[in-house]
């Protein structure tokens, strides 16, 4: 049963590097539609790994934990948007009727990202683009977001049972954690390039508007050594979101402070950027090596393996 | 050309007019004369001057003042600004507290800052439109009321400059509460005493914020300015806002209300317009004077309870399980979307027997 349920739950772990909105159409941009963006500016990161906080809530004894360090391999080189996608480039789209036109308070001038998009226009964006460029882009896993943020990545307050035998001392504490991060609500997106740029070279991570990624939530349970999962239910309603800290929004909200937040501290703004497949096919033996490079394994300080 | 400056202060001195000043009682200060006094320093929401539960003593004379300020406060995270008009510059003004028979004398101050009329509205005072009548301050004046607290209970008190400019001021953010305690402090349905250990004074507000075509909230340079558009949202009586202590937010996070395990909280919650519901989400209202007067036997056990508007009532809770409780008003659109919503942060013992998790969240088990 303990060996079934780690299969499924291996799995589960592997997709944490693998696209969810690859695009495999190679069919070429139609040339009487609306003028495609600019060519993103994008830094490639070389193949390496990153060893973070895994997206998602963690149980072992039917209490929460931390979630544990794992380590994923990215085997590839990493190409990712240098900016946020910008909210004259989701215009076009919109212009294109390939994606839900903006909220009319959403900022649009040139320079400024694009907020106030959910998970499902930020996948209609990446589908559109893809299309018109004849590449293959996506938004980034949870895993790719972290390697990329580098020193920027924020992480999340811990959920972990500070006094097993009251609930109530975790809760108090993460919610001062959470409080401390809101203390200076600055909600205005600011023109891209405003919060700089990361040791990678990659503006405005981590500044006041969040990014989607493809990881979904979820909820796992973890052996009492926390070397093993035993079980793992995804709710794929609701994605990682990546910025100062993690969260988790379901799919269709696009206003993050105001609600619909599925766990954790509400984002300041919504936006995205995207990353570039580096072929727009991937041949069954790629998607075979991709599955191969993503095996996931705990790591840190425990260096403790699942396998 | 008359300045909107002017045709405010025109209409509060039109309503000033129709006021004729009654002579005060000359009777009636003899009265006082002897009696102690004591000079009360107001505090700032959510928190209470400190006050006996039980009075020492006879009646006495106390003493306060209120400053009114006009001024701008931002009352959500988005950076809305509502030019506010305030007693002691808060939204709410602050919880006055004394005991049955005592007297309240206020000192009522609009400083020449100010471009607007004023006044005060105690619905605990007899007479004079609460005392309306006799408080009329223009920028640069003051003036001394006095009244006695005959009955007990809690009770809003607001501004009521006459005409249009009442709903104005209100929803602007000039109201209040005072509490008339029993000389012998509160007592449950049966007489018996009963004592809290904290006290928390929860003002509501509803706010109607004009927006731009856009759907953003406008921006004006004055109150003056505001006015008119202002005065459309608030013909609609769909409220932009609806919040705690002047602000989305203002009694969260940092600003969260604490207490222990154990400790008894009595929540005084005012809403001096508009109805309201307050819910303590997964506590409940151990003694509740819905109605906010202290005469009347406290309902027990309530889940919710209902602040009519124009009134302040008064629950009394003694928490039993530590953590995070929300304290709303449980409809639950104004508490989530427009802003109603308050924390408790509660220290203290888990009470397993009260409840407990049996069975984590797991997969579905196939039968």
């Amino acid at each position: 049963m303990k060996t079934k349920l780690f299969e499924v739950a291996g799995g589960a772990l592997a997709l944490l590097a693998v696209p969810a909105a690859i695009v495999l159409t190679d069919a070429p941009a139609d040339a009487g539609r609306a003028a495609m963006p600019a060519p993103a500016a994008t830094v490639t990161l070389p193949a390496g790994s990153v060893s973070w906080p895994a997206a998602g809530e963690y149980l072992v004894g039917g209490r929460p934990v931390a979630a544990p360090r794992i380590k994923v391999t990215l085997r590839q080189p990493l190409e990712i948007m240098a900016y946020q996608v910008g909210a004259t480039d989701y215009l076009r789209c919109v212009a294109d009727g390939a994606c839900r036109p903006l909220d009319p308070r959403t900022p649009r001038a040139a320079g400024m990202p694009v907020t106030g998009v959910s998970y499902d226009d930020a996948t209609a964006y990446a589908a559109w683009y893809s299309r018109g460029t004849g590449e293959s882009w996506r938004l980034p896993t949870d895993a790719e977001w972290a390697y990329a943020a580098g020193e920027r990545f924020g992480g999340e307050t811990s959920v972990e049972a500070d006094d097993p035998g009251n609930p109530a001392v975790a809760w108090l504490r993460r919610y001062r954690e959470e409080a401390a991060l809101r203390r200076a609500p600055d909600p205005a997106p600011k023109p891209a390039g405003h919060f700089g740029p990361n040791a990678n070279g990659i503006y405005d991570m981590a500044g006041n508007v969040w990014e989607w990624t493809s990881t979904c939530y979820g909820r796992t349970v973890l052996s009492a050594d926390r070397s093993k999962v035993e079980s793992v239910v995804d709710n794929c309603g609701a994605h990682a979101v990546e910025g100062r800290h993690r969260t988790y929004m379901t799919n269709f909200i696009r206003d993050g402070a105001s609600g619909g937040c599925a766990v954790g501290t509400p984002p300041d703004n919504l936006g995205f950027r995207l990353v570039r497949e580096p072929r727009p096919l991937l041949s069954l033996q790629g998607l075979r090596g991709w599955l191969r490079s993503a095996q996931a394994r705990l790591a840190g300080p425990d260096a403790r393996t699942l396998s | 050309m008359l300045t909107r400056r002017q045709a405010l202060l025109g209409t509060a001195a039109g309503a000033m007019l129709v006021a004729a000043m009654p002579p005060l009682a000359a009777a009636s200060v003899a009265d006082t004369r002897n009696l102690p006094r004591e000079k009360v320093t107001l505090v700032a929401p959510p928190h209470v001057h400190a006050h006996e539960q039980v009075a020492t003593g006879g009646p006495k004379v106390v003493e306060f003042t209120l400053v009114i300020e006009e001024k701008p406060i931002v009352i959500d995270a988005d950076g809305t600004v509502l030019h506010a008009m305030t007693y002691n510059g808060t939204v709410p003004g602050p919880l006055m507290v004394v005991h049955q028979n005592d007297y309240v004398e206020l000192t009522l101050i609009n400083p020449e800052t100010n471009t607007l009329a004023h006044n005060i509205d105690f619905h605990a005072a007899t007479g004079a439109l609460g005392g309306g009548e006799l408080t009329m301050v223009n920028p640069g004046e003051q003036v001394k009321l006095r009244f006695k607290a005959t009955r007990t209970g809690t009770f809003v008190y607001h501004c009521a400059p006459g005409g249009a400019m009442i709903p104005w001021h209100v929803v602007s953010g000039m109201s209040g509460a005072i509490m008339v305690l029993p000389r012998d402090g509160l007592k449950d349905e049966a007489g018996r005493q009963l004592h809290y250990d904290r006290i928390y004074y929860v003002g509501e507000n509803d706010f109607y914020m004009p927006r731009d075509e856009d759907g953003n909230f406008k921006a004006y340079e004055s109150a003056g300015d505001a006015y008119a558009d202002t005065l459309e949202v608030m013909r609609g009586l769909t409220p932009t806002h609806v919040v705690f202590n002047g602000a989305r937010d203002a009694l969260t996070g940092d600003n969260a209300l604490k207490a222990n395990v154990g400790e008894t909280v009595l929540i005084v919650h005012s809403q001096a317009n508009r109805d309201s519901r307050p819910h303590l989400i997964g506590g409940h209202g151990d003694h509740v004077w819905e109605q906010g007067k202290f005469d009347n036997p406290p309902a027990k056990d309530l889940e919710t309870w209902f602040i009519r508007g124009g009134s302040a009532g008064a629950a009394l809770y003694t928490f039993l399980q530590p953590g995070v409780y929300a304290y709303v008003n449980h409809n639950l659109i104004e508490a989530v979307e427009l802003g109603a919503t308050a924390h408790f942060l509660v220290e203290g013992e888990w009470d397993d027997d009260l409840m407990t998790q049996i069975a984590p969240p797991a997969p579905i088990m196939a039968n």
